[in-house]
């Protein structure tokens, strides 16, 4: 018989493969030949078998499927219309940020960043810069937070511009959207504005703000948040009563809420089903304890009451900013630290300690001391983190990203075992996952 | 007012390793890799401060490691939704065989947080239920975040599948 020594290294032993390999690799064909095999053998067996002991029907929703948010694929196991299971396959957009943070200097990375949840880059920078601002121990000065609180809460609304106009379009109500872009339009007008850009911002600073306020975005921002009342009034006034919405949203993806926390589920579809924890009255910061507002709370967890907290969320934010512009502080837009923070232009023509220091920091950057430090913002989404680890040079050592998309994309599958395939489409909607975020 | 050490230490005694505050003040306790699972659902629990919510588990490359052989440093953060504590767990790896427990059957959070890990460092979890890459193809080799890892130059991946 055989006596050829293939080499095969029999001590190893034989390890089966994770749940989720193997099921993608069972779903996925390598060659035309073998799809058509495998179509052909599911059609003999779906003859062969009495109805009720089918095979489920293996279906690839995605990645490029409109209702999924960008690149979510979802390897779906169907029985009929019913869902029986899913297995999400992400990572189609992973770019390597945090890969690519360690190459780069402190302040480099803020740049990077902002690209990952590329709806909200006011919260991804937020939240990096005040992790390397523990690290240094720096105090912002209390224009700069109340400039990024202002921020934010703009910031909050146009995310939420984009998942009301978005999931509309999912669930049949195409106008929505030409009504929330129109504002969403102006208020990235107003991020141009003070920083630049309109979409992947990059404003925060470690220690405060790049800029102060320009001269008229304060007289063009308030004309914002006195119509956005009332055009929120307008978006509800489309969809509160309207029957379709209400019958595809109702008793649509309800979890309980402890098994909601134990999916460290966070953001509005945690408060939907009643739970307060919003990290800006739980763990205040960038000076949220100075400010007026409430966390609008659902009780019944579903996605009709995602919209509805969002919906009030936005109210609060509105309140929020004209808090801002009614008791916005004198004084400096960032620290004073010429170590960290690059001195003003002007003073270049003049000062040579002032060049120096200004050549130093766009070289070779800032040192931070070595350490560790996580610090949360409440995103749209829900908890944005970032932990940032020093071992005291000019470049971070490990820079991480806990994005609540990618968190809260682990509560579909439980939500969507035994649901409809068209509920499913409502239920990834209202957890309002953004792919570049999830994947980073 | 105790602190978690004295908790831990009262009801599993020599679990916590150390014990230090980091430059935001925030509390982190090392714990004995061998006792991850056991510390974890101390702290979950009322007695240990109700630490339901696990927001965060990721890890750090030291290359150098700590001089015990051990060159992953694990960092969970929790968090108290009864009281807002905030507290962080910090566990090492080792270099040669980096495994540690999964705390996934205490918080399921930690289901895709550790895929994500062991997708870029290679740190396995004992006991996950699903393991696989997260992030990365299936067919990927190497973990890119380990400091090790080279930047740029990686070879355009082609799949032959249809």
């Amino acid at each position: 018989m055989s006596n050829v020594d293939l080499g095969r290294d029999t001590s190893l032993p034989h390890q089966e493969l994770p749940e989720t390999e193997r099921i993608v690799r069972e779903v996925e064909a390598r060659t035309p030949a073998e799809a058509a095999a495998r179509t052909a053998e599911h059609e003999r067996r779906a003859a062969e078998d009495p109805v009720g002991a089918r095979d489920p029907l293996v279906l690839n929703m995605g990645p490029h499927h409109p209702s999924t948010h960008g690149v979510l694929r979802l390897v779906t196991e169907l029985d009929g219309e019913v869902v029986r299971d899913i297995h999400p396959v992400i990572g189609y957009l992973h770019t390597g940020i945090e890969k690519q943070c360690e190459n780069k200097t402190f302040w480099q990375a803020i740049t990077l960043v902002t690209r990952m949840d590329y709806l909200s880059p006011f919260f991804n920078t937020h939240a990096y810069t005040q992790s390397v601002e523990k690290l240094l121990s720096l105090d912002v000065p209390p224009r700069a937070q109340w400039i990024r609180v202002m921020l934010s809460e703009l910031n909050r609304i146009t995310s939420h511009l984009v998942w009301l106009g978005t999931s509309g379009l999912e669930l049949g109500a195409i106008s929505v959207m030409f009504y929330t872009f129109r504002e969403r339009d102006r208020a990235l007008d107003l991020f141009e504005m003070i920083a630049g850009e309109r979409m992947n911002t990059r404003y925060f600073q470690v220690g405060g703000c790049a800029e102060d306020i320009p001269p008229g975005f304060e007289d063009l921002l308030r004309r914002f948040v006195d119509e956005m009342p009332s055009r929120i009034d307008e978006y509800e006034g489309l969809l509160r009563a309207n029957p379709i919405w209400v019958e595809r949203t109702k008793g649509i993806g309800i979890l309980p809420a402890e098994q909601l926390i134990d999916l460290g589920v966070t953001g509005p579809p945690l408060r939907a089903a009643g739970v307060d924890l919003d990290l800006r009255k739980a763990r205040p910061y960038s000076g949220y304890e100075h400010f007026d507002f409430s966390v609008p709370l659902g009780t019944q967890g579903d996605a009709y009451d995602r919209f509805l907290v969002r919906m009030a969320e936005m109210r609060q934010s509105v309140r929020i900013i004209e808090q801002c512009l009614d008791g916005m502080p004198e004084g400096p837009s960032i620290v004073d630290d010429r170590k960290v923070v690059l001195p003003p232009r002007g003073e270049l023509a003049t000062s040579m300690e002032s060049l120096i220091h200004h050549f130093k920091l766009v070289t070779e950057g800032f040192t931070v001391p070595e350490g560790e430090a996580y610090s949360a913002v409440e995103s749209p989404r829900g908890e944005i983190g970032c932990y940032v680890a020093s071992d005291g040079g000019p470049k971070p050592l490990r820079v991480h990203m806990r994005d609540a998309s990618f968190v809260n994309l682990q509560a579909l599958r439980p939500m969507a075992r035994g649901a409809l395939l068209s509920d499913m489409v409502a239920m990834i909607g209202s957890l309002d996952n953004v792919m570049g975020g999830v994947d980073r | 007012m105790s602190g978690p050490r004295e908790l831990i230490d009262a009801a599993l005694p020599g679990a916590v390793v150390d014990l230090f505050e980091d430059a935001g003040g925030q509390l982190t306790l090392e714990v004995d890799r061998a006792r991850l699972g056991e510390v974890a659902r101390f702290l979950k629990g009322e007695q240990g401060g109700g630490f339901v919510l696990l927001a965060d588990v990721t890890c750090v490359d030291i290359l150098d490691g700590d001089g015990r052989g051990n060159r992953f440093r694990l960092a969970y953060q929790l968090f108290s939704i009864t009281s807002g504590d905030v507290l962080r767990l910090r566990v090492w790896a080792d270099a040669e065989n980096p495994e540690v427990d999964s705390v996934q059957p205490v918080w399921a959070t930690a289901d895709w947080l550790e895929r994500e890990v062991y997708d870029m460092f290679g740190v396995r979890f004992a006991g996950h239920p699903d393991l696989s890459r997260i992030l990365l193809p299936f067919d990927w080799e190497g973990h890119p975040l380990r400091r090790d890892y080279p930047i740029g130059g990686e070879n355009v991946w082609f799949s032959d599948a249809v």
